[in-house]
């Protein structure tokens, strides 16, 4: 994987690619917006409904995803052409659960309180669909450097709709952002309360429920994907 | 195609090297996520005396200074060869209560005046329940509490482990005015109570079962130590001045 992203056109299936080529760039790129796990391919909803009553869990739980699903799609991919077929969701199992454990043990010995909040769901991520799908679906086929990127824009793709759920539920749920109190208490003084609604797990489906109306309306690629 | 020996090879290699890798990070990680658990238990013990704080040195700096921790027996006796920290409360709030060792954390206030601190444990509706509750010095009055859990779920029986219901057992009493041990009660509005106000606490809507067995734990974990109450009691002669 050499480093010559200049000029080179990219569409070329030349030997040696540009690192961020616009094939490579796109492939980091769509799982933002256009294929994003959770709002389009409507994978990984499980957790995104339990860690997202704060902030600061969602960024750390998303963080997590993103290494477990950058460094899966990795060492998967470097491993393609020797995993026997036949053991080949076995291989992958393992290797996710062991990136996960490493997650969860470091969070348990620099972020005992973070990880506290996010108890099983660390250890969730393995059966996190997304995880598995991108195995499946990109890193068995694809070279080292393009499934990495495919699972950074996965990790990322989940961490945006995973925060912004995060933000509606704790501003409205708590008043307060990352801990700090945004909502004034003239407001509170003046008759306002904090929805409780917003800290129950419905809440996120409704706030990706209005996600993925508002990016539907917005994105005309989505239209017409069911 | 691989053949079969590939196969088998194959898992077995990746096993071990994958086994070799968390056995390294377990082992490298593990003095700091003691450190962190230890750390915790004390926060909490601070937390029942309502002393409140997430800053690491103030935390160890408090509760080196100011507590004390002893092991009991139900008999009132003080086990002196015993650590609280060697003490899993688990294992012992199963045994009948003649044969359990418990933990007993005594906080030393301003002014000398003592605060008992009382582990609790027991189960809630999706897995362990546990906290410390703390009181006075006429060992019937509670100064404060701390509640915390495994998996009980969010917005509901997770509110046990929220201030508005540990709050909630301040200035409750554990005995009755005859002087028999009542504990303070977790019950639903709409129970019947005979006991007085101060002997309860609301329990949770939505979170009956949590709320239940707080309420168990509470009266499985404090009975076994009214006997060492009882002899601090009359080795102290009722009123306050100890030591000195």
């Amino acid at each position: 994987m050499s480093v010559e992203s200049t000029s080179a056109p990219a569409v070329q299936e030349k030997k040696k690619e540009a690192l961020f080529s616009k094939k490579n760039v796109r492939t980091l790129r769509d799982p933002l917006d256009d294929n994003n796990p959770i709002t389009v391919q409507v994978l990984g909803i499980c957790s995104a409904l339990a860690v997202t009553v704060q902030v600061k869990p969602a960024l750390i739980m998303a963080a997590g995803v993103i290494f477990v699903t950058a460094f899966s799609n990795l060492i998967t991919s470097m491993l393609r052409n020797s995993i026997p077929n036949r053991v080949r969701i076995i291989v992958q199992l393992i290797i996710v659960a062991t990136l996960v454990t490493i997650v969860d043990q470091v969070l348990k010995a620099y972020m005992f309180d973070v990880s506290k909040k996010l108890s099983v769901f660390v250890g969730l991520i393995i059966t996190n669909c997304i995880v598995m799908g991108r195995l499946e679906a990109f890193a068995l086929a694809q070279k080292p450097w393009p499934s990495f990127l495919d699972g950074v824009g996965n990790g990322l793709g989940y961490g945006i709709i995973l925060v912004v759920v995060a933000i509606f539920r704790e501003l409205f749920g708590a008043g307060t952002l990352l801990g700090f109190h945004v909502i004034p208490q003239w407001a509170y003084d003046h008759g306002y309360v904090n929805n409780g609604l917003m800290v129950l797990p419905p809440a996120a489906l409704f706030v990706i429920g209005m996600y993925i109306w508002v990016q539907r309306s917005w994105n005309k690629k989505l239209v017409n994907v069911s | 195609m691989h053949s079969n020996s590939y196969t088998l090879l194959y898992a077995a290699a990746i096993s071990v090297v994958t086994a070799i890798i968390l056995a390294v990070t377990s082992e490298g990680l593990k003095p700091l996520q003691e450190a962190n658990v230890a750390l915790d238990t004390k926060k909490n013990i601070l937390r029942s005396v309502r002393i409140a704080s997430e800053d690491r040195a103030t935390i160890e700096q408090t509760y080196n200074a100011n507590v004390q921790e002893l092991v009991v027996n139900s008999a009132g006796e003080v086990l002196s060869d015993v650590s609280a920290k060697s003490i899993r409360l688990k294992d012992q709030v199963n045994k009948a209560p003649e044969a359990r060792q418990m933990p007993l954390y005594v906080y030393t206030g301003e002014a000398g005046k003592k605060y008992y601190v009382v582990p609790v444990y027991g189960v809630g509706l999706w897995g362990p329940i546990w906290g410390y509750l703390a009181l006075e010095d006429d060992f019937n009055t509670v100064y404060g509490s701390f509640f915390d859990h495994k998996g009980e779920t969010p917005g509901l029986g997770a509110e046990i482990a929220e201030k508005p219901f540990q709050e909630q057992f301040q200035g409750k009493k554990i005995m009755s005015d005859q002087d028999k041990f009542v504990s303070v009660r977790v019950v639903k509005k709409a129970d019947k109570f005979t006991l007085g106000d101060e002997h309860r606490v609301d329990g949770i809507s939505g979170g009956t079962i949590t709320s239940r067995g707080v309420d168990a734990m509470l009266r499985n974990c404090i009975e076994p130590y009214l006997s060492y109450f009882e002899t601090v009691k009359s080795s102290t002669g009722a009123v306050m001045p100890e030591s000195k």
